[in-house]
């Protein structure tokens, strides 16, 4: 089994589509807006990579026994890896697999040549133990099964930057027993996209879900080369309880078939990117996967010009929830003490200066 | 440049037309050198919630009764330890308070014990002590609704003499107008209030801590009371009406003024019926004033039949046209135990034991902080304005002044003065000074009253304090350093005002805007209604109207409450939007934000 669908996807997939592709599984299960898509599952990175591979030996002499301390050898071995990957590619049986999932995907959303995000879904990736985001590399906007295949191989390179590879290696983790499964899902083209957080990240406080939002493409938001606007909303009445529209630098968007990063005019620069209503219509869509996986979610959603609003990604948020819960009231307290001590804490009126 | 304070009441002159002013209101109440070292040092707001209009002289009696009562439970019934009372003052005619805190640590230590005692007490007894209120405040206003003022006659009735009763109308008149000053209804009226509130403050306060920037809006909703006395008179308006329609009246209810619809209902063969239900309905259920219901102006249903009916027809309409005019009970209770079960399901351990036991404590204490409001504003003041009517026609009886409402126009002191007056005239059968000295005074301070009205009144006098521990001043008045920054910087450039978001939906239209609640009658369906403040009453217009912005009125005013409870968007606090918005103007309220946007002019 070298790919699985979204739609298909069941729990027992789990340890082969990778944490990602789990999720957007999940999520496409319960009935969440997720862009169709499938999982080529680590089953098609072994049968291409691994030990009983002829290419495993070579990746294994590149980086046995590597001092990851010596930056110059690291880059050595992390452009040796890679290229093994790139020129080995993948399996006969594993393209071919590839190529009918994609082909399926095409003919399911009814477009020749759909365009599809290509991102990792390693195993080691999107676990409430380890933040390991954003280490592997995502591909916007392929067409095509040529670019579909060559991108997933990418996909499987970028297991070995030298980032990767040291940050494996000082968290003890093997860098020749990893496996990577890759999502590959259809690309909504937004008006906006961003992250929401079931949880406000700046205080744990659980009533709230917080919102970045900006124009074009959500990579913007995730790498941080946008500063997004910022919406809190109380996640049980769905009120707006903060805004903060931001001087957006750029956006991305597309442009003859390219991802490309345009620079904002001023006045669209300082547009709200998403309305009062489309920012709580995605916090009840991260509040709805909140409930789904049980624990506070840091979620990925775009919205299209057609009003569609979508879900890119739901993992838990990790920061918060493995900190014991801070109790602000230390004690059960008597009504009586409670209301005597609000009565001694005077309410500061005098407007700052 | 951003102001810090406000004018001291003693740079502020008196505006032209209204020299004199001082005298329609007690020596107590104004500014005055003897105690400016302590009034220029107080900061004092306009308490435009309840009073947005220059005071009547008599009717600073009612508000000194009130805030008398209000200061007496802090200060001298449950020793609350940070706060005394609120203290009042009058200039040009507006009234201003401040509240007054207790001066040192040790004081307000020495107060904790009594505090927990006493108050423990009422939260402890909560129930038991509100089924006793109910009877006390039902006897007050039976009390207050028993007494007559007669016309002086000739002689007194034989029965006087045969009876052996000693007493004549000279003592009738006296005695029953001391009867009515009974402070009693307003003593009542804040036997649970102060304590409602502080402990609405606590479960605030804490709602605020656990979720930081919860919406005000959903700490309120966890609470909202079901089945207040406070909407009676508008859900039986809507049972009448659904009645009239199912017995086959609605041609008959239309029919011309309310006089002539009874007489058509009275000759429909199912009239007799539906005559019963309206006379049971009227009383005490039409005790409903248009207004807050201190001032005399304000209209009450029972004398002005024309605007329940108005209402009333109002329904008739919807319901034949299919439309739904209930409230959805059972669907707000549902609601409200919806967030009530989200909230506590994000909390765990002592935050959340500690949660319930706040939010539980609140709940039994709002029934009654919304519903005293019926009881002593609307229905116990109903009676008290009528018996000041049924005295002031003796009055004119006997030549006095002209209209039932000139009375108003004299201070209680001097209204006692003048009934001694008129009976010593009457007894000694030579002429009362009366004829020949009021007039003149009631239209000379007609005429400093609308004078005073074209004042503009500022939000507040002196300089704000650092901080407040008065829980009224708090959570009714809205004071926060948000609306004390707001009074100082005025309207912003753009023309955009703000204020609470009281209650939650965004709607735009074109502004009705009120300066008297005689003016309810104007509004068009779908307007922006506009005024200083809202009446409970007004809440059958409010299934008209797209949204709500009024003056005054923090998150628990009762035109907060009464929005949520109708589902209106509604801004409230914005201290200026009677003054910048103009009817016809196309506004946007902004119930989620608090903000309302003037789009273009008329």
């Amino acid at each position: 089994m070298h790919t699985v669908t979204f739609a298909e996807y069941i729990d027992e997939h789990h340890p082969v589509v990778g944490g990602k592709c789990a999720s957007l599984g999940a999520m496409t299960r319960v009935g969440l807006p997720v862009p169709p898509g499938f999982a080529v599952t680590t089953h098609a990175f072994y049968a291409s990579l691994g030990r009983s591979t002829g290419v495993h030996a070579a990746l294994a002499h590149a980086l046995t026994g590597l001092d990851v301390q010596d930056l110059a050898l690291l880059a050595d071995a992390g452009t040796t890896a890679r290229r093994i990957v790139l020129d080995n590619g993948p399996a006969i049986d594993v393209e071919a697999a590839i190529r009918a999932a994609y082909a399926d995907l095409c003919a399911s959303t009814g477009i020749e040549d759909v365009p599809v995000a290509v991102r990792s879904s390693a195993t080691a990736e999107d676990q409430p133990d380890a933040s390991f985001a954003g280490q592997q590399d995502t591909y916007l906007w392929i067409r095509g099964a040529d670019d579909v295949v060559n991108h997933v191989v990418r996909c499987w390179a970028s297991l070995y930057t030298d980032r990767a590879i040291s940050y494996r290696a000082e968290s003890g983790y093997s860098n020749l027993d990893v496996a990577m499964a890759v999502a590959v899902q259809q690309m909504v083209l937004p008006k906006a996209a961003g992250v929401a957080f079931t949880i406000d990240p700046t205080n744990g406080d659980r009533s709230k879900i917080v919102i970045d939002s900006a124009f074009g493409l959500g990579e913007t938001v995730v790498s941080g080369s946008v500063t997004p606007d910022n919406f809190v909303v109380d996640k049980v009445i769905f009120e707006i309880v903060k805004r903060t529209v931001s001087a957006k630098e750029c956006e991305l968007i597309l442009v003859r078939d390219k991802v490309v990063e345009v620079a904002l005019d001023a006045e669209r620069s300082t547009t709200p990117s998403v309305t009062d209503d489309e920012v709580k219509a995605v916090a009840r869509l991260a509040r709805q996967a909140e409930r789904h996986f049980g624990r506070p979610q840091d979620t990925e959603w775009a919205i299209d010009n057609d009003e569609n609003i979508f879900l890119l990604q739901s993992r838990p948020e990790t920061v918060w929830s493995n900190k014991p819960r801070q109790s602000v009231t230390q004690g059960v307290v008597s009504p009586m003490d409670g209301i005597l001590k609000t009565m001694l804490t005077p309410t500061r009126v005098k407007p700052a200066q | 440049m951003t102001e810090t304070r406000f004018s001291s009441p003693f740079d502020i002159g008196t505006p032209e037309g209204a020299e004199g002013w001082e005298e329609m209101y007690s020596y107590s109440l104004r500014f005055s050198e003897a105690r400016k070292p302590y009034e220029d040092n107080m900061f004092w707001f306009r308490d435009s919630i309840h009073l947005p209009d220059v005071m009547p002289p008599w009717d600073m009696t009612v508000v000194q009764w009130a805030f008398g009562s209000l200061s007496a439970y802090n200060s001298r019934h449950y020793l609350v330890p940070p706060a005394n009372g609120i203290d009042l003052r009058i200039l040009n005619g507006y009234m201003y308070c401040t509240p007054v805190p207790v001066a040192t640590p040790e004081e307000i230590g020495a107060r904790v014990p009594h505090f927990m005692e006493r108050a423990g007490f009422y939260y402890g007894n909560w129930n038991e002590l509100y089924d006793k209120w109910m009877d006390k405040a039902r006897d007050l206003i039976a009390r207050l609704e028993a007494l007559e003022f007669e016309v002086l006659p000739d002689m007194v009735p034989l029965e006087v003499v045969t009876s052996g009763i000693g007493k004549s109308n000279m003592h009738d008149l006296i005695n029953g107008y001391h009867q009515l000053l009974d402070l009693g209804l307003w003593q009542y009226h804040f036997e649970f209030l102060n304590l409602g509130y502080a402990a609405y403050l606590d479960y605030f306060m804490f709602c605020k801590t656990v979720f930081p920037n919860i919406p005000d809006l959903s700490i309120a909703k966890m609470v909202a009371g079901i089945n207040v006395d406070l909407f009676r008179p508008d859900q039986e308006l809507r049972r009448l009406a659904r009645l009239g329609v199912e017995l086959g009246l609605s041609e008959a209810l239309a029919t011309g003024d309310v006089d002539t619809a009874i007489a058509a209902v009275g000759a429909h063969p199912n009239g007799a019926e539906w005559l019963a239900e309206y006379e049971a309905a009227q009383y005490p259920w039409f005790n409903y004033s248009n207004g807050s219901g201190f001032y005399h102006t304000d209209a009450v249903w029972a004398d002005r039949l024309d605007i329940p009916w108005a209402f009333m027809r109002g329904y008739i309409g919807k319901l034949k046209l299919g439309e739904e005019i209930d409230t959805p009970t059972d669907a707000i209770i549902a609601e409200r135990d919806r967030i009530a079960g989200e909230y506590s399901d994000l909390l765990d351990g002592d935050d959340r034991a500690n949660f319930e036991a706040k939010l539980g404590l609140s709940r039994t204490v709002f029934h009654y902080v919304e519903n005293h409001n019926f009881y002593v504003e609307h229905w116990g003041h109903s009676v008290m304005w009528r018996k000041m009517r049924e005295l002031s026609n003796v009055f004119i009886k006997e030549g006095f002044w002209n209209e039932p409402d000139d009375i108003f126009m004299l201070r209680k002191d001097e209204v006692g003065e003048a009934i001694s007056d008129m009976t010593f005239g009457w007894a000694t059968g030579a002429s009362a000074a009366g004829p020949g000295y009021w007039p003149e005074i009631v239209a000379k301070r007609r005429s400093i009253m609308a004078a005073l009205q074209a004042w503009d009144a500022p939000p507040a006098l002196g300089e704000p304090p650092e901080v407040v521990t008065e829980p009224f001043t708090i959570m009714l008045w809205g004071i926060t350093s948000d609306s004390i920054q707001k009074w100082l910087g005025g309207m912003s450039d753009t023309g955009g005002l703000s204020g609470f978001a009281a209650s939650p939906g965004v709607a735009e239209g074109i502004a009705r805007v009120l300066t008297s609640a005689e003016q309810v009658g104007e509004i068009q369906d779908g307007e922006i209604l506009v005024a200083k403040l809202t009446a409970p009453s007004w809440a059958p217009v409010f299934r008209r109207i797209a949204g709500t912005v009024t003056d005054s009125g923090g998150m628990m005013s009762h035109a907060a409450i009464v929005c949520r409870e109708y589902g209106l968007p509604a801004v409230t606090g914005t201290a200026f939007a009677t003054k910048a918005i103009k009817t016809g103007m196309r506004v946007r309220v902004d119930g989620n934000n608090g903000t309302v946007e003037i789009l273009d002019g008329p």
